[in-house]
């Protein structure tokens, strides 16, 4: 068990530093995140609701978070590190949940300031959003980290990613949303707990068929 | 499937198709809801038949995974191919209802329409993923774990739908289910059947197609 998260903790420190020094993905995803708040003060009309700017905050997450994904396995796929790491003396799932890890601390930073922003541009944002959003965060990186490992592997690549994710995704959405602009919060906000669970448990559980033959 | 019992249930398949048109056209009373209530008989046999497919399709793709049993990948592959058809076909059919009994081609009040909306997008995405891979191990792993990933999301989705109706559509058309007395009963479990064993045949057709299909690539590569 402790060699297992010794595992976990190595390959989650590895893609952070890796980050650190080559900075690609986060600036990107923070970019994007405003870029796309932006976009929706032009898209809603003037007399639109809070509760409309709302449920455009989760488009912006789960693009974003797409955004990232869409990265995940770059520099395992161009350097051939991937083949590497399924040899190792591991468990393969470790490889996805160091990721998973990874992947969720840059979409974690990129809502830092994506959520500030938001409520700067919109409206304020109150206690079961940011819930509802830390919720989603780890099922959209539980189920986000091994689509883009079947996306690495294929021919189309980036172009999959957003297909195999969206219509997983949208579970999260109507759970985001919910918890969001809806009084029965706590409904909502235990239905993104029981994603989280049962989709990290099954994406655990399969990683290893996604990196090996 | 031995071929000789292929052409059997093909026949089953006829006869009990041909006998559910007939009932519900002559045998089914026309009920409060008008003539149009009648597409309901295949309407609801056909997304049962595609949650069928579609949960035959993961439990082969996990025997794939757990028993590496040869065979399993393409069995799994037809099932999910029969259900998206099959889906395609809850589409239509629930979208015709819906004009008939509400105006609209579509209505999001519907829940199981969504659902399969939902579903067709991620099947959809399951083709994409299997023809953008080479064949071999790597392809049927990726398929096999996207399949189960698929029989997951249907209770889930489904969950999804019905609390997204608080949110999005407070008070729409209360869709009552039909009331079903004795006649009606017998009619739609005999639709159910109709539908189901056309499903099995043409599963067992494609399976065959794809097996020959195989069998003469692998005996061209001997010759080359």
């Amino acid at each position: 068990m402790t060699a297992y998260l010794a595992d976990v903790r190595a390959l989650a420190h590895k893609d952070l530093v890796l980050e650190l020094r080559a900075r690609d993905t986060l600036p990107a995803m923070l970019l994007f995140v405003l870029s796309t708040l932006v976009v929706f003060h032009f898209v809603l009309p003037a007399d639109s609701s809070a509760l409309a700017a709302k449920g455009l905050l989760w488009v912006a997450i789960v693009f974003t978070a797409l955004l990232g994904l869409s990265r995940a396995f770059a520099a395992e796929r161009e350097q051939g590190v991937i083949d590497g790491l399924v040899l190792a003396p591991s468990d393969r799932s470790a490889i996805w949940l160091g990721k998973a890890i990874a992947i969720l601390a840059f979409l974690g930073l990129a809502e830092v300031v994506a959520l500030p922003a938001f409520a700067v541009f919109f409206s304020g944002i109150d206690g079961p959003t940011v819930a509802a959003v830390a919720l989603a965060d780890l099922g959209i990186c539980a189920v986000g980290t091994l689509l883009a490992g079947m996306a690495a592997a294929s021919r189309a690549r980036e172009l999959l990613l957003p297909l195999l994710f969206l219509p997983l995704a949208i579970p999260i959405v109507v759970g985001g949303v919910g918890a969001s602009v809806s009084s029965h919060t706590t409904k909502y906000l235990g239905f993104l707990a029981l994603y989280d669970a049962v989709f990290a448990l099954l994406a655990w559980a399969s990683f290893e068929y996604v990196v090996t033959e | 499937m031995r071929a000789n019992r292929l052409p059997l249930l093909a026949a089953l398949a006829l006869g009990l198709t041909a006998a559910a048109i007939a009932m519900v056209f002559f045998y089914a009373p026309v009920d409060a809801d008008g003539f149009n209530q009648k597409i309901f008989y295949f309407h609801v046999s056909i997304a049962l038949t595609a949650y069928v497919c579609f949960g035959w399709g993961a439990w082969k793709a996990f025997v794939h995974l757990w028993k590496r049993k040869p065979g399993a990948d393409l069995e799994s592959y037809v099932a999910i191919h029969q259900g998206v058809i099959f889906g395609v076909l809850v589409l239509v059919t629930g979208s015709i209802w819906a004009r008939y009994r509400w105006g609209h081609w579509w209505v999001w009040s519907s829940n199981q329409l969504v659902l399969f909306l939902v579903l067709f997008l991620f099947y959809a995405a399951y083709f994409m993923l299997r023809y953008s891979i080479e064949e071999g191990a790597r392809r049927e792993n990726l398929s096999a774990v996207y399949a189960i990933f698929g029989v997951v999301l249907i209770p889930v989705s489904w969950l999804a739908i019905h609390l997204a109706q608080d949110i999005i559509h407070p008070v729409v058309f209360t869709s009552h289910g039909p009331q079903l007395g004795g006649s009606e009963l017998v009619t739609f479990v005999v639709s159910l059947a109709a539908v189901l064993s056309l499903a099995a045949c043409m599963y067992h057709v494609e399976l065959a197609g794809k097996r020959l299909d195989a069998r003469l690539r692998s005996l061209r590569e001997l010759l080359a």
